[in-house]
């Protein structure tokens, strides 16, 4: 369908042949732009993993990860996001489906989850400021709420896309437009998965392990 | 795969709707392959937490080296089962623009630890007479 033959005429005839490229090409290009700029992001990520990794045990005698750290709701919030995953690989199915209810369901289901991890992050960073342990603590203390602070506000804008995202498919339906849309907050929200597993890896249980 | 001018028109055309339905099929997945990754994810997720909290090796590095290797194998997973990447998406540029910024990642991270490291290890030794004079 991205291509019309304007004249059908054969070019041994010796007559001009127009192609006519429609708007359906670009949609492929989305999803390439769409990765790029995950990958620009995966930089940053990157630099702040860097960070932590050079500043993570200055603790300018303060408290330590082991001291701070709480793995029981580290482990939940994993897997918060982890279910939010599958829940939007089930959400996918059924838009490839073409069952719009179902899909709206499935994309409540992942923004629940999604609301779950961050209600617990939010938590566990008002928990760790009242008990003095601020980014201002330490080296260590700055270095983890902004890699870990970033990755939520990821997640933040990534529910606030998914809920304008419902709205747009309970007004307009799995339209082709709000599919791509779809794909493209699917791999973001599979990304922000990825980054989770470089934090708590890195940050909590290495930390913690000390 | 833009208009050829010369290229014989079906097969353009065909070639054309082929690829792109094929890179439909590429971004969505199978009901079996979100399984599968959900259940290697949570196994994978749940080995180095299990490690760390049961304090299940006496030794400190080896543990550290099970959870950044199984962290690793995880990523490869997710990428596989949830992002869906392989060779062929939009015609190997996914899988290209993925390569050079992992090379680009692995230079940050490995480039910043070592040199950061020697410069710790260089610095000269602190009297407590100079940290309280520190600016």
């Amino acid at each position: 369908m991205s291509q019309t033959q304007a004249q059908t005429d054969g070019p041994e005839n010796g007559k001009l042949q127009f192609y006519v490229t429609e708007e359906h090409h670009p949609e492929g290009s989305t999803m390439l732009g769409f990765w790029l700029y995950l990958m620009s992001d995966c930089l940053i990520f990157a630099v702040l993993f860097a960070t932590h990794g050079v500043l993570g045990r200055n603790y300018a005698a303060g408290p330590s990860p082991a001291d701070l750290f709480d793995l029981p709701i580290v482990a939940i919030n994993t897997a918060m996001l982890l279910f939010s995953s599958i829940t939007y690989g089930f959400a996918m199915l059924q838009m490839e489906r073409g069952a719009k209810a179902e899909t709206l369901f499935w994309l409540g289901v992942t923004g629940i989850f999604g609301v779950i991890f961050l209600g617990l992050e939010l938590y566990e960073f008002n928990h760790l400021i009242h008990e003095g342990a601020g980014p201002t603590r330490s080296a260590f203390l700055s270095s983890f709420f902004t890699l870990v602070g970033t990755h939520g506000l990821h997640v933040t804008f990534g529910i606030i896309w998914l809920i304008t995202l419902m709205v747009q498919v309970g007004r307009r339906g799995l339209i082709e437009a709000n599919k791509r849309r779809l794909m493209c907050l699917s791999m973001f929200w599979h990304f922000l998965d990825v980054v989770w597993i470089g934090v708590f890896s890195f940050v909590y249980l290495m930390g913690v392990l000390g | 795969m833009s208009a050829h001018g010369q290229a014989p028109l079906h097969e353009d055309a065909a070639e054309a709707h082929h690829g792109h339905s094929n890179g439909h099929q590429a971004g969505h997945g199978t009901l079996k392959g979100y399984l599968i990754g959900f259940a290697l994810s949570v196994i994978l997720t749940a080995i180095p937490f299990w490690l760390v909290m049961g304090g299940v090796f006496d030794s400190k590095l080896l543990t550290a080296f099970m959870v950044m290797g199984l962290a690793v194998v995880q990523i490869v997973v997710h990428m596989v089962y949830f992002l869906h990447m392989n060779p062929r998406s939009e015609g190997g540029w996914t899988m290209m623009a993925l390569l050079f910024t992992l090379v680009l990642v692995g230079i940050t991270l490995a480039g910043s630890l070592w040199v950061m490291h020697h410069l710790n290890t260089n610095m000269m030794p602190m009297s407590p007479e100079m940290m309280k004079n520190m600016p």
